[in-house]
């Protein structure tokens, strides 16, 4: 830290049609009237569109994939960090949070910070785990269980109707109304995702979904509801509309209070015509949506940061309903130059 | 019979359910019966005030009230009672 000027890194600069958090994180942070922050965007491949937005980043370098090995990226980041003293990392990406809370003791010893669940709280609520999750928290979850080869699909008849979903362990979800369709997903998530892929029984009903920030000592820091009002091919928000739910609050804030939470959450859950909720899915980060809650009037990466460096923050009380964000897409014009810089020096 | 406290109303007659997200549109006669409903009218009042302001029997404008109360109970936009 440079007098009161914090060098934060951030990953998730993956601005496509299926967006990492990245960009938004770090508008979050820029809009703060609190913090003065340097940005590092940490970035795994050439062409995320965040190394090459101006006003993202004020630098940005390649990292390997943690999948390289344990050393290689903490090489890599011990090199960052020599050049930038990083005070803080904010993981953006499900597929590295578990290499970054296992390195946080790791990175803690460098002089950088990290706000991450715990180990054992990240563990408890992946997709594998829901039921036991669900009757431990006390909250409805859809019934699912884990497909370790394709020979369990036979299995499904005997516990579900179709439609199913069919889930990866980190990212994506596709509906089956067959065995079939079962076996294609199958095959296309685990050659992705690895195993084991997620069946999940199918509750009709409104996607709803809340972005929420714990403390680590219970209290919920920030919470906002939102419904998607546009879903992409992908499953994605393209547009989205705050809330005024108050039970899907309530069921946060007891959540975040029993698990005794630490950092950001997104929880995906169903409403039932019938006003039941299940608890669908906990992504254990902030999500790509998250300036619709700074829109709103909660500013949840700034939180995040502020929490991470130990400074005082108050729980955000209220936020705007009503509030929307819709996605668009736009060309950014780059030279050839900035592309080469980044593909063979690794930093822009 | 009450609308839900949670519904928002514009003045060119946009409605929102703060809840759930979505929205509807209205025109200026729907309007009025909202605003009706919300500040808690009974049918005999609402009917008396609707035949004193526009050309309607009482018979035949509480039969299009009925499908219009029908219609938002269908989209849940009215409270329900305990």
């Amino acid at each position: 830290m440079e007098g009161d000027r914090l060098t934060v890194a951030v990953t998730g600069l993956n601005n496509t049609d299926n967006p990492g958090p990245g960009v938004p994180v770090v508008r979050g942070i820029r809009e703060s009237r609190e913090l003065e922050a340097r940005i590092i965007g940490l970035a795994y491949e050439n062409l995320e569109p965040g190394i090459y937005m101006l006003e993202v980043a004020d630098k940005a370098y390649k990292i390997p994939y943690p999948s390289a090995g344990t050393e290689l990226f903490m090489d890599r980041i011990r090199d960052v960090h020599a050049r930038e003293k990083i005070d803080l990392i904010i993981p953006n990406l499900d597929a590295e949070l578990f290499t970054f809370i296992k390195l946080s003791k790791q990175l803690s010893d460098m002089g950088i910070r990290t706000f991450l669940p715990t180990i054992g709280q990240f563990e408890e609520r992946q997709k594998g785990n829901l039921p036991e999750f669900g009757e431990k928290y006390n909250i409805k979850v859809p019934e699912s269980f884990p497909l370790q080869s394709e020979t369990d699909i036979r299995t499904i008849e005997e516990k579900f109707d179709y439609p199913v979903f069919v889930k990866g362990k980190f990212y994506d979800a596709y509906s089956a109304y067959n065995a079939e369709q079962v076996y294609t997903h199958f095959s296309r998530i685990s050659a992705k995702w690895g195993l084991p892929v997620i069946v999940q029984q199918y509750i009709k009903g409104t996607e709803v979904n809340v972005v929420a920030l714990g403390d680590g000592n219970g209290n919920t820091i920030a919470a906002v509801p939102m419904r998607k009002q546009y879903i992409t091919d992908k499953g994605k928000a393209w547009g989205g509309i705050t809330l005024s739910d108050t039970r899907m609050l309530d069921i946060t804030r007891r959540l975040i209070r029993d698990t005794r939470w630490r950092g950001g959450m997104e929880l995906e859950m169903i409403k039932t015509a019938d006003g039941e909720y299940y608890m669908i899915e906990i992504n254990p980060r902030i999500p790509a949506w998250v300036y619709l809650a700074v829109g709103a009037g909660q500013n949840i990466p700034e939180a995040l940061v502020k929490l991470a460096m130990g400074m005082a923050v108050e729980p955000y009380e209220t936020y705007e309903m009503g509030k929307m964000f819709i996605r668009y897409s736009y060309d950014l014009i780059c030279n050839l130059q900035q592309f080469q810089q980044f593909s063979m020096d690794g930093e822009l | 019979m009450r609308l839900k406290q949670n519904i928002v109303i514009t003045e060119t007659g946009f409605v929102f359910d703060s809840d759930t997200g979505d929205s509807y549109s209205t025109n200026p006669v729907g309007m009025e019966l909202l605003e009706k409903l919300r500040a808690q009218m009974e049918m005999e009042e609402i009917t008396a005030y609707m035949t004193g302001k526009y050309d309607v029997e009482p018979l035949q404008f509480q039969r299009y009230f009925d499908d219009f109360v029908i219609m938002l109970r269908h989209f849940n936009l009215m409270e329900e009672p305990e």
